[in-house]
């Protein structure tokens, strides 16, 4: 089968294309690097079926990061390139665009977010381009789907261009192009380019950014919070558990309503396959997934996440990363696999390294978040704030003493800021159903098997014995009880499961202090592992595990000390 | 009058006239828009010597102190 390839600079609109071209749902957002991977898929052109591969953005084809770098290998063994670029930066996104006639592969050329061009004064003589570049040129508007037929039709049309020109005199080429081609007509300053220059501008933009945190934490724990209470917990109490009680009971063997309705009826001790097992996930992790990404989608679609970038970088630079370095972390808050792909859009290793370390350090991810708040939240705000305050603090300083130690110096901060674009609600939607769904099939299973697991090493006292042989390290270093121990080995699973596993042994509000930051801290979970090995070897990933293991026991063994 | 990019007062527009530097760091800079004769103007910088917010027509850069050194713009003498 044939290869499309969309290429083009980051945040042209490449996976909105990919996406209206295919009927392939992919996460689009606003701003450069939202695509780190590539992604695949097909469509048909004339009864013609095609591959299309979404290619991350990349300025040259002389790559400076590891997602230009894959740009860079894919486009070598495509068919077909589609050439994306941003209408309203027409000079700029040429350069790649002469670049890549240079590959001598049938090319088309897309002008994409064509409606801002009017916005800006800008007139682009399309048929003239064509006649230059001598390839076909097409316009859309992707994210509302305008054009995209008419660059399907014209797909077939793509050829191998004459253009021809000296390497060192690309330049001055693009001039003399974009002047033939391109009027612009003088304009006054936009409304989203005065509120952009005033998020950007230190003295406005730092205390609005921390209102903006403070909101965003706000409204996405009044909506998990209450989503719970009056929607999820009340459906489940009153429509679900009387009747899955029942149900099992008729059956009336043992081991059964021991696995599947657990030791007792409570949603969140009992730890059966089908009331633990679907409350944790269900009622108590969703709706505070939900309402993360909610706002985390608003704040990506805007386009504010790489002005914060902006604004953080000075601050990041103590830890080892610029001000890009918060993208990943912030993604990090949701969850952890993602974050630790996110990584991809950082240069070097060191800054990958640390970049890492400090999405595992400074906050666990949503689902474990979700089950501390609520397992702490009987004791007041201040356990919750207790717990998160100290894991922070902690991955700070192990930022702090990491960019110390490692030998090299921090990247200086080189990007785009995208416009600050109205957000467009049916495209949020759309990422928050697919971000939902991924949750809901990926990690509800796990959940389920976790929870099965446990009850299956419980009966066949696989527990008692982990619990007997190695507990008394555990009891003694982190003053916890010994039976935990079978809790933290679980950990490794399922972060949120480990946190539950907790509540039927009726700890102290301390002891759930420490056993909280040690699960947050002391392992990545399993999926993480595994991300984080494909992207720094397993070498690494052991590497990574083994120092946060270390920082944890010592942390919570001190803690323990002072808390007591 | 040549000054450095990182001089400019907020708001202040230059015509760039030279990118102080090696291969590296030039083709790094062109690709992302900043060239020879190309009108800049500084939206903010960041204090501490923080990055630098620069305008090329509608296209917004941030580009970290060090590297915004190495672009010299001509400012019109007041």
């Amino acid at each position: 089968m044939k290869k499309i390839l969309l290429v083009g600079n980051p945040n042209v609109g490449k996976s909105a294309i990919f996406s209206r071209l295919t009927g392939t749902r992919v996460i689009i957002s606003n701003y450069p690097g939202s695509t780190v991977e590539f992604y695949q898929g097909h469509t048909k052109i004339n009864d013609q079926l095609f591959t299309v591969l979404d290619v991350p953005g990349t300025y040259t084809l002389t790559p400076a990061s590891d997602a230009e770098k894959v740009a860079v290998d894919m486009i070598k063994d495509g068919d077909v390139i589609v050439n994306i670029l941003d209408a309203t930066n027409l000079e700029r996104n040429l350069n790649l665009t002469l670049q890549l006639i240079k590959l001598k592969k049938p090319m088309i050329v897309v002008l994409n977010i064509w409606d801002d061009t009017e916005h800006l004064g800008i007139e682009i003589d399309i048929q003239k381009l064509e006649k230059i570049l001598n390839i076909p040129v097409v316009h859309t508007v992707a994210v509302i789907g305008d054009g995209i037929k008419s660059l399907a039709d014209r797909i077939m049309e793509a050829r191998i261009s004459d253009y021809d020109f000296v390497d060192e005199q690309i330049w001055q080429n693009i001039g003399t192009i974009v002047n033939d081609v391109q009027k612009i007509s003088h304009r006054h300053h936009t409304f989203s380019e005065r509120l952009s220059d005033i998020l950007i501008k230190p003295l406005t933009g730092i205390p609005i950014a921390l209102f903006i945190l403070f909101i965003a934490f706000e409204i996405t724990r009044f909506i998990g919070e209450n989503l719970i209470l009056y929607v999820l917990d009340p459906v489940y109490n009153n429509f679900y558990a009387p009747y899955i009680i029942k149900l099992v009971n008729i059956f009336n063997v043992d081991i059964l309503t021991r696995i599947l309705l657990g030791t007792n009826t409570q949603a969140m001790s009992g730890f059966g396959v089908l009331t633990t097992g679907l409350y944790i996930p269900l009622v108590v992790v969703l709706p505070y997934i939900f309402s993360f990404y909610l706002i985390l989608s608003l704040i990506e679609d805007s386009g504010y996440l790489p002005r914060l970038a902006v604004l953080l970088d000075n601050f990041m630079h103590k830890f080892g990363l610029h001000g890009y370095g918060t993208i990943p972390i912030i993604l990090g808050l949701g969850c952890k696999v993602p974050a630790i792909l996110a990584t991809r859009i950082l240069e070097t290793k060191r800054e990958k390294l640390i970049a890492t370390l400090l999405i595992l350090m400074i906050a666990p991810c949503m689902p474990q978040s979700a089950m501390i708040i609520s397992i702490l939240a009987r004791y007041g705000f201040g356990y919750i704030a207790l717990t998160f305050g100290i894991i922070i603090l902690v991955g700070l300083l192990s930022g702090y003493f990491l960019n110390k130690i490692l030998k090299g110096e921090v990247p200086e901060l080189f990007i785009e800021i995208p416009p600050i674009r109205p957000i467009k609600l049916n495209l949020i939607a759309k990422k928050m159903w697919m971000r939902m769904q991924g949750f809901v099939y990926d990690a509800v299973p796990l959940i389920i098997a976790g929870v099965l697991i446990i009850n299956i090493l419980e009966i066949l006292g696989v527990i008692n014995f982990i619990t007997n042989t190695f507990g008394s390290s555990i009891t003694n270093i982190l003053g916890l009880p010994k039976e935990l121990v079978s809790v933290i080995a679980l950990g490794f699973l399922r972060k949120d499961i480990s946190i539950s596993l907790l509540v039927p042994y009726n700890l102290s509000a301390g002891q759930l202090v420490i056993s909280s930051i040690f699960l947050t801290l002391y392992l990545p979970c399993i999926a993480t592992f595994f991300v984080i090995s494909k992207e720094a070897g397993l070498k690494n990933a052991l590497k990574i595990a083994t120092s946060t293991f270390i920082v944890s026991l010592t942390l919570c063994g001190i803690l323990n000390i002072f808390i007591k | 009058m040549i000054i450095c990019v990182t001089d400019l007062q907020e708001g202040q527009t230059g015509v760039v006239k030279e990118i102080k530097g090696g291969c590296g760091i030039i083709t790094k800079l062109q690709s992302i828009g900043i060239r020879i004769d190309k009108k800049i103007k500084k939206v903010s910088g960041q204090s501490f010597r923080g990055p630098q917010i620069l305008k090329i027509y509608n296209l917004q850069l941030a580009i970290g102190f060090g590297m915004a050194k190495h672009i010299l713009v001509e400012v019109k003498d007041k």
